[in-house]
């Protein structure tokens, strides 16, 4: 379901473009909304979330699947943590629609999924890494690395049970926004990845706003 | 090469275990009663930072359902094991593990005090008690699979638990391509809507000698059984 925001961004307290390939690690604190703006289109940012003040329990897919017994995310949705606490909720979005089976690409998996010789490319789970042994404070580590959301990107699944990386359906311009309802540590990395379509082939910048609680 | 079994047991409904299974080894699994669920977690014993990937698993190989063919990934690239034979054909991993909360509003909360060891246990549980045995925590429950479980999807992405899609004799093989931790619990599904407690237990059977399938099914997992095979002839010896 689509749904439009009144926030206006020159109102936000804080906004930042991220770079096609940058990680961007910050912390909302609880009634925040977050905004992720696919500035370009196309471009998937690969999303974990963590509780400020107890990292250890973080963002679970498969406890927001099992709560709303649907497989894609959207306005409505609340993304529950690994000990089934919501730690946020969607509450626009004019995308439409965001992955959360599909995980973060990862230099070991390009080795599967195309070729041994692509483990050399950028990859997110690279700036997971990095993201995490550059901020020691918050005790995260390669554990905490777990299943992520791709906001922005479209893996549709069959009845079948096939499942696909398709073409985006977002656009330059589209966004997604979310209430934090605790305070909430996120990780995002802005895929780099060229070999599918995820990034429409062209990894572009996304900005990140945040507004005061109303 | 005939099959030789080196153990095997049963686990009643709402049990935990764990194992190392050796490369070349095969976990068979059975459905003794019908609407069995077995939850299941993947590790690497010499470096248990390295565990079962849903995501990877499910992307390398275009699929939402796990059935025969498929490999079961490691988020390093390698293979921890092939599902050799499956009499279901379809097998949940995205619906995580029910949890204490899940157990008592659907079936009521049982305890020990109560009910001694038919207590209402829980998944979750199940493996924090597992998991802490190899100095893991909660950080470490990722996705899990949910074997004998189907769960389907329609067009818009809702999921329905097919109830009773496993039968009384179903069967799921894995055999192992690497040294593996194997955690699992035989605890609901967290979508089973049944009335009563599932209480569904399971026999397993380790084997010697299963015979590895001939193809790989797609590009994908040749180069995985190429990294898993490397990996393998530099750490768990070359045997098997």
């Amino acid at each position: 379901m689509l749904r439009e925001s009144h926030r206006d961004p020159t109102q936000a307290r804080y906004r930042e473009v991220v770079g096609a390939g940058d990680y961007w690690l910050y912390e909302v604190t609880c009634g925040e909304v977050l905004r992720i703006h696919d500035l370009e289109g196309n471009q998937a940012a690969d999303t974990l979330f963590f509780n400020a003040r107890d990292p250890a329990e973080h963002y679970s897919a498969m406890n927001t699947i099992q709560a709303q017994q649907n497989l894609y995310l959207g306005t409505g949705t609340r993304l529950l943590s690994s000990q089934a606490n919501p730690m946020l909720e969607i509450i626009a979005d004019t995308c439409g629609r965001h992955d959360t089976l599909g995980g973060a690409c990862a230099t070991e998996s390009n080795t599967v999924r195309y070729a041994r010789e692509k483990k050399g490319m950028h990859a997110c789970r690279d700036s997971y890494l990095l993201a995490v042994s550059e901020h020691p404070q918050y005790g995260l580590s390669k554990r905490d690395i777990t299943h992520n959301i791709n906001f922005f990107m479209n893996v549709p699944v069959t009845p079948e049970g096939g499942l696909t990386f398709a073409d985006g359906i977002s656009g330059a311009g589209k966004y997604v926004e979310l209430r934090a309802l605790m305070d909430v540590l996120v990780l995002v990395s802005n895929c780099p990845q060229l070999n599918n379509p995820c990034n429409a082939y062209n990894p572009t910048p996304i900005e990140m706003l945040v507004w005061a609680a109303e | 090469m005939s099959e030789t079994i080196l153990d095997q047991d049963t686990l009643g409904a709402g049990c935990h275990w764990s194992l190392q299974v050796g490369r070349g080894h095969t976990l068979r699994l059975t459905d003794i009663r019908g609407g069995a669920n077995v939850g299941m977690l993947l590790f690497n014993p010499y470096n248990l930072l390295e565990r079962l990937n849903i995501p990877d698993t499910l992307k390398c190989q275009h699929t939402f359902l796990l059935g025969k063919g498929h490999a079961l990934y490691s988020d390093m690239g390698r293979v921890f094991c092939t599902i050799v034979e499956d009499s279901l054909g379809w097998h949940d991993s995205v619906c995580g593990t029910c949890d204490k909360q899940t157990v008592a509003e659907r079936w009521g909360a049982l305890d020990y005090q109560t009910a001694r060891n038919g207590m209402h246990r829980n998944g979750r549980d199940g493996f924090l008690i597992e998991l802490a045995k190899y100095g893991l925590d909660r950080r470490d429950i990722v996705a899990n699979l949910n074997l004998f479980s189907k769960v389907a999807p329609d067009a818009d992405g809702n999921l329905t638990h097919v109830a009773g899609a496993s039968k009384a004799g179903e069967t799921i093989s894995l055999r192992f391509d690497m040294d593996t931790l194997v955690v699992l619990h035989t605890c609901p599904h967290p979508l089973d809507m049944a009335s009563e407690y599932p209480a569904g237990p399971v026999r397993f059977e380790l084997l010697e000698g299963v015979a590895p399938l001939a193809d790989a099914g797609c590009d994908e997992n040749r180069r995985g059984f190429i990294n898993t095979a490397l990996y393998a002839g530099q750490c768990c010896g070359g045997h098997h």
